[in-house]
């Protein structure tokens, strides 16, 4: 029971980290209302940055910055395949997605790099905190998160972030009203990517290694970390609760398929399935809502309108 | 003012959807003038306006303002010297973003934007001010989201924000069409208020060729992509709708086809 209990809390620690990603992902997919597959590449290329550099003997925080860095130059190239080439948005987040498969491959000059035994940015809290692994793991994820949290919050605030917004709103108003709203998504990709790819620099470091498939399905964990942190956040939230929603719903997912991944029929192979399923029913749930109230809205018609014959019938009477 | 020489537009161009939109255009603007425009639907008024504001590119021809060269700046550059308010209310606002918000994304048109607060709260007493104006209880709701609001009161709140900075020129495509009559009165009587005020120059197509004979100084007709009539001065004023109808079968060499524009 406590293995499972630990098991618990590693996930939850896991999805801090993975919050990162989240919030990425939320940036582009709906403020920006851009879905950008570019993550997949990204997350790897934080990843593989971070460790490579970790590696060389880089100080680990700053190769930590530096992958983010690098994350937004991703960003970058699929604005500029979208804005300035005209290619859709899906296409273009293939396009580098794709091409950063190799880029990742010759930064880590492989498919797998490891960094057990080495200094990152979690053994120095691992340190700190008395050699709690748990503890540490905790408090760097919400010290992170935190930090970035303020940061987007306090973006969002100013006159680059709302016209942001605005372009994510209504691009046509954006244009007649002054904003180059070619900039505005490629900023956002930036931002977006490069938080992705702080984001595979801190898995990267909690789990020791960086590898050429850690980023596959992360688009796909990213939009459930944002569909869950929305089911449980009201319309009337204050925009930094919403973006600690967020965060919570990268929490709530680990723990899923860590509980889930713990049944023994299933082996750790199958999350990518699970979560999957997991997104298709967050997403069907309105449609699925509606069907449900449809039915009951129709049998208020039907109980309305028994009622009006009832009351023309006394009326006659 | 604003120079149009000799300007054409062809859509779709060398495919069976072939358009030519406009065919040498030429368009002298005065500062201070306020020109309607009238004419059928595919006649032009709309590319016209969206060349103006830069939506369309210019095949040929030139567009000159107070000397500036505008025929190959972006739309969003051109913005710093155009208003402009579309047919639909939707079109002008952002939605999930409130009227404040989207004030404050009017007041910057033309500024640059950078890391300072979106709004401020002198800005604010200013949005307030303006919004009292409009006389549709919106200064009390500064925080709503646009999308709450009706189709009028989107429309005279894009309006305003088309007027904040007070723009070179002001562009008006069909902005009352798609309102009902009353609505459509009022907005069209704030537009008189906000343009004479600041004495905008403006561009407005219309349906509605009682409006179009009502207000401004000038009036233009456009039938295939070229302008076949202009009015100004006494003759504007002593037209009516049957003058306009005899006008365009004239010099269309055809009867003015568009319902719309006969029911109004």
């Amino acid at each position: 029971m406590i293995s499972f209990l630990q098991s618990i809390l590693g996930g939850a620690n896991q999805g801090l980290l993975w919050a990162l990603l989240a919030l990425g992902v939320f940036i582009t997919y709906r403020i920006l209302d851009f879905a950008d597959l570019t993550a997949e590449g990204s997350f790897t290329l934080g990843g593989a940055t971070a460790v490579t550099l970790i590696v060389a003997g880089v100080e680990p925080v700053l190769s930590t910055l530096i992958a983010f860095l690098i994350g937004t130059i991703a960003g970058l190239c699929t604005g500029v395949l979208h804005t300035k080439l005209k290619i859709p948005p899906i296409l273009a987040g293939i396009l580098t997605m794709i091409a950063l498969y190799s880029v990742n491959n010759r930064v880590m000059e492989g498919a797998y790099k490891g960094i057990s035994r080495i200094n990152t940015v979690i053994t120095y809290f691992e340190n700190l905190m008395g050699n709690s692994k748990m503890l540490a793991n905790t408090m760097i994820g919400l010290l992170v998160v935190g930090i970035v949290i303020a940061l987007i919050y306090w973006f969002f605030g100013t006159e680059k972030g709302s016209a942001i917004r605005a372009t994510g709103n209504n691009e046509k108003m954006c244009r007649a009203l002054g904003i180059n709203t070619d900039n505005t998504k490629i900023l956002t990709l930036m931002i977006s990517n490069g938080l992705i790819a702080l984001s595979g620099a801190m898995v990267a470091q909690q789990q020791g290694y960086a590898d050429i498939s850690m980023g596959i399905g992360a688009i796909v964990v990213g939009l459930a970390s944002v569909i869950i942190g929305e089911a449980f956040m009201s319309q009337k939230f204050p925009f930094w609760l919403k973006l600690c929603f967020i965060a919570l719903g990268s929490v709530i997912y680990r723990i899923i398929i860590t509980i889930v991944i713990s049944i023994d029929i299933f082996e750790s192979s199958d999350m990518k399935l699970l979560t999957a399923v997991i997104v298709i029913i967050a997403l069907a749930l309105p449609k699925l809502k509606t069907a449900v109230i449809g039915n009951n809205s129709k049998k208020r018609k039907q109980q309305e309108a028994v009622l009006a014959e009832g009351e023309d019938g006394n009326a006659e009477n | 003012m604003l120079r149009i020489e000799n300007i054409s537009k062809t859509f779709n161009a060398g495919t069976i959807n072939e358009k030519q939109a406009l065919k040498n255009v030429n368009l002298y603007i005065n500062d201070g003038d306020y020109i309607t425009v009238i004419g059928g639907n595919g006649a032009g008024k709309s590319t016209l306006l969206n060349i103006i504001s830069g939506v369309h590119t210019i095949d040929e021809g030139e567009l000159i303002l107070d000397g500036i060269k505008l025929t190959k700046m972006p739309e969003f550059k051109r913005a710093q010297y155009f208003g402009r308010v579309f047919q639909d209310p939707l079109m002008g606002t952002a939605s999930s973003m409130e009227i404040e918000e989207n004030l404050a994304l009017a007041y910057r048109r033309g500024k640059f934007r950078g890391l300072s607060w979106a709004i401020t709260q002198s800005e604010r007493r200013l949005y307030q001010t303006q919004l009292s104006r409009l006389d549709l209880g919106l200064e009390n709701r500064m925080t709503t989201k646009v999308g709450l609001l009706s189709g009028g009161q989107r429309q005279a709140l894009t309006l305003l924000m088309a007027t904040l900075v007070k723009p070179k020129m002001l562009l008006l495509d069909e902005h009352t069409a798609a309102l009902d009559p009353k609505t459509a009165k009022k907005v069209q009587d704030l537009t008189q208020e906000l343009t004479q005020e600041n004495n905008i120059t403006t561009l407005m197509i219309t349906h509605n060729m009682k409006d179009a004979i009502k207000y401004g100084n000038r009036l233009i007709m456009m039938h295939d992509g070229k302008i076949i009539y202009e009015a100004s001065g006494e003759e504007k004023k002593s037209l009516r709708v049957e003058d306009l109808l005899k006008k365009f079968e004239q010099n269309a060499g055809s009867e003015l086809v568009n319902d719309r524009m006969l029911l109004a």
